[in-house]
C-alpha cells in the first residue's frame, strides 16, 4: 500500500509523493528515490542516525515513533534544530502517516 | 618521494582490498588517508555496527572487517600515509602522476585509484558568525598536540567521546577546563561520562549544560566566548578563554579531488562502469563509493568488485605488451612481498594395500 506524503525541498518547492509502505523504507530514502534533495548531501552515513543530513521538520500533527536515544544525541549536536526536529531516516514508512507534511532541514555546510 | 605501481586515495574496505587485487598482479599499493587509522568510515564512524551483505559472512562488524582485510594484505605490504589528506594531482609528460598532501608529502605512480568513499572526513563546524576568524586565533577542531594547551583556559563544546576524552586529559593540563554541551546527556563510553562526574563534583571541570557557544569576542585573537544556558538569552555568560574547541564530529567533504579535472556528478566522479571503472583522465581509476555509474549501488560489495577490474586494467596499462590471464588463488596460492608463500595443500597419493 502506499501512503501520499507532502514533502518542502531546501529550495522552499513542495513535492507531494508516493511511498510505499511494504518496503521497509524511511522518510529518508523517500526524499533520496524521489531525488529530491541532490545525492551525498542526504542520507550521508547510511541511515544510521550517524549525521544530521536527513534532518527534517515535521509540519502535521501526525504521531510519530519516539526518538531512540542515538537520534536525540545526533540530534542534540545538529544545527538548525527546531521543536519538529527529527531524522528522516528513523521514520519508517508505516500507513499511520498518510498525509505527512515535512520540510527539509537545510544542508549542512 | 614514495613511489609505488598503485597509489590508492582512501583507505576504506574498498582501497584496502585493491591492495590484495593488485598484489596478486605483483604491483604494489600505498594507501593515503585523512583519518588517522586505516579502514575509513567501517574504522572512523560504526566499527561496532554489523554488516550482513559481505558475501560469506553471515554477520561482521564494521571493524573486524577491516581487521580482516589489513590481515588479508599484510603478505602485499603496502605502504600508507595516514592523517594527511590527497591535495593536488599533478601529470607527468610520461603519463605518471604526483600526488601532494596537505602536509607536503608527494607520491609518485603511473596508477591513481581514487577509493576515497564520500570524501575526506572534516570536522563539522558551529554555525557562529566570525568563526573563520578565529581558526588558529584560538578556534580549533582538532587537538593535535595537548601541550599546547597548558596552563590556558580552554572551553570544550560538544557531547561525544572525543568531547568527554579531550576534556578529562586537559583537566591535567589546562588552567581552567570548561566543557559546554546542549543537552545533560551525553553519548560516550560510560567510564568516560563518570570520570567527568567525578571531576566536576571536585570542581575540575566547569560543565554547563544544556548549553551552547552563541557568540564569540576577541581583538584578532580569540578572548572569550558567549554562553547561553537552557535556550534563555537572559542566561547568556561570558567565559574568558584562551582556546575553543567544538568538537562536532566529522562529515565526508569530497574536497580538492573536485578540483582535479575529473568529470563529476551528483558529488560522485564519474567512470566507464563498462570497462574498468576509468575516469576521464586515463590512468586515474575511481572505485567504491566516491563513484557513479548507471545502476551505481555504494556496496561494499560492489566496491571489491570495481577494486579488482581497475587492478587487471592498471595492470595492462603498467605492461601494455605483457600476456596475463587472471589465476585462481586456490590454483596460485598468494605470493606475498615479504617472500611468504599460501597455498593449496597438495593431495597425498598414497597407495592403499
Amino acid at each position: 500500500m502506499d501512503i501520499k506524503i507532502k514533502i518542502t525541498d531546501r529550495e522552499g518547492i513542495l513535492h507531494e509523493v508516493e511511498a510505499p509502505t511494504d518496503m521497509n523504507m524511511n522518510l529518508m530514502e523517500v526524499v533520496r528515490s524521489y531525488e529530491l534533495a541532490p545525492e551525498g548531501t542526504i542520507g550521508i552515513c547510511g541511515g544510521m542516525a550517524m549525521c544530521a543530513s536527513c534532518q527534517c521538520y515535521i509540519r502535521s500533527g501526525h504521531e510519530l515513533p519516539e526518538k531512540s536515544d542515538d537520534e536525540e544525541a545526533m540530534l542534540a549536536e545538529a544545527f538548525n534544530v527546531e521543536e519538529s526536529s527529527r531524522l528522516g531516516c528513523q521514520i519508517p514508512i508505516s500507513p499511520e502517516l498518510e498525509g505527512l507534511e515535512v520540510e527539509l532541514a537545510p544542508e549542512e555546510l | 618521494m614514495i613511489k609505488t605501481d598503485i597509489l590508492i586515495i582512501g583507505a576504506g574496505p574498498v582501497g584496502l582490498f585493491a591492495v590484495f587485487e593488485a598484489g596478486l598482479l605483483k604491483l604494489k599499493c600505498h594507501l593515503i588517508d585523512a583519518l588517522p587509522q586505516p579502514g575509513g568510515q567501517c574504522a572512523e564512524i560504526y566499527p561496532k555496527k554489523p554488516i550482513y551483505d559481505i558475501p560469506g559472512f553471515p554477520e561482521i562488524l564494521a571493524g573486524d572487517l577491516v581487521d580482516n582485510l589489513m590481515e588479508q594484505i599484510k603478505p602485499f605490504q603496502p605502504g600508507f600515509t595516514l592523517g594527511e589528506r590527497a591535495d593536488t594531482i599533478e601529470k607527468r609528460e610520461d603519463g605518471s602522476f604526483v600526488v601532494t598532501t596537505n602536509k607536503g608529502t608527494k607520491h609518485h605512480a603511473p596508477i591513481v585509484a581514487i577509493a576515497g568513499g564520500l570524501g575526506s572526513f572534516e570536522p563539522r563546524k558551529p554555525q557562529l558568525q566570525y568563526l573563520s576568524k578565529y581558526e588558529d586565533n584560538g578556534v580549533t577542531y582538532i587537538i593535535r598536540d595537548p601541550e599546547v594547551y597548558r596552563d590556558k583556559k580552554v572551553l570544550i563544546a560538544g557531547g561525544g567521546d572525543s568531547a568527554l576524552d579531550w576534556s578529562i586529559f586537559l583537566a591535567d593540563v589546562a588552567k581552567e577546563i570548561t566543557l559546554v554541551h546542549r543537552r545533560n546527556e551525553f553519548r560516550g563510553a560510560l567510564d568516560s561520562v563518570e570520570k567527568v562526574q567525578e571531576l566536576k563534583n571536585k570542581g575540575i571541570i566547569n560543565l554547563i549544560t544544556p548549553a551552547e557557544v552563541v557568540s564569540l569576542e576577541g581583538n584578532g585573537v580569540l578572548e572569550a566566548v558567549y554562553v547561553r544556558k537552557n535556550n534563555n538569552p537572559r542566561e547568556d555568560m561570558r567565559i574568558e578563554v584562551d582556546n575553543f574547541v567544538p568538537l562536532f564530529g566529522l562529515s565526508p567533504k569530497l574536497g580538492p579531488i573536485a578540483d582535479w579535472g575529473l568529470e563529476i556528478e551528483k558529488n560522485a566522479i564519474k567512470v566507464d562502469n563498462a570497462l574498468d571503472y576509468q575516469t576521464n583522465i586515463p590512468g586515474i581509476y575511481a572505485i567504491g563509493d566516491v563513484n557513479t555509474y548507471p545502476g551505481k549501488l555504494k556496496l561494499i560489495l560492489c566496491g571489491f568488485h570495481e577494486a579488482t577490474l581497475m587492478c587487471q586494467s592498471a595492470y595492462q596499462r603498467i605492461f601494455p605488451d605483457k600476456k596475463y590471464v587472471m589465476k585462481y588463488t586456490t590454483v596460485g596460492g598468494v605470493e606475498g612481498f615479504d617472500g611468504s608463500k599460501k597455498e593449496a595443500p597438495k593431495a597425498v597419493v598414497k597407495a592403499i594395500e
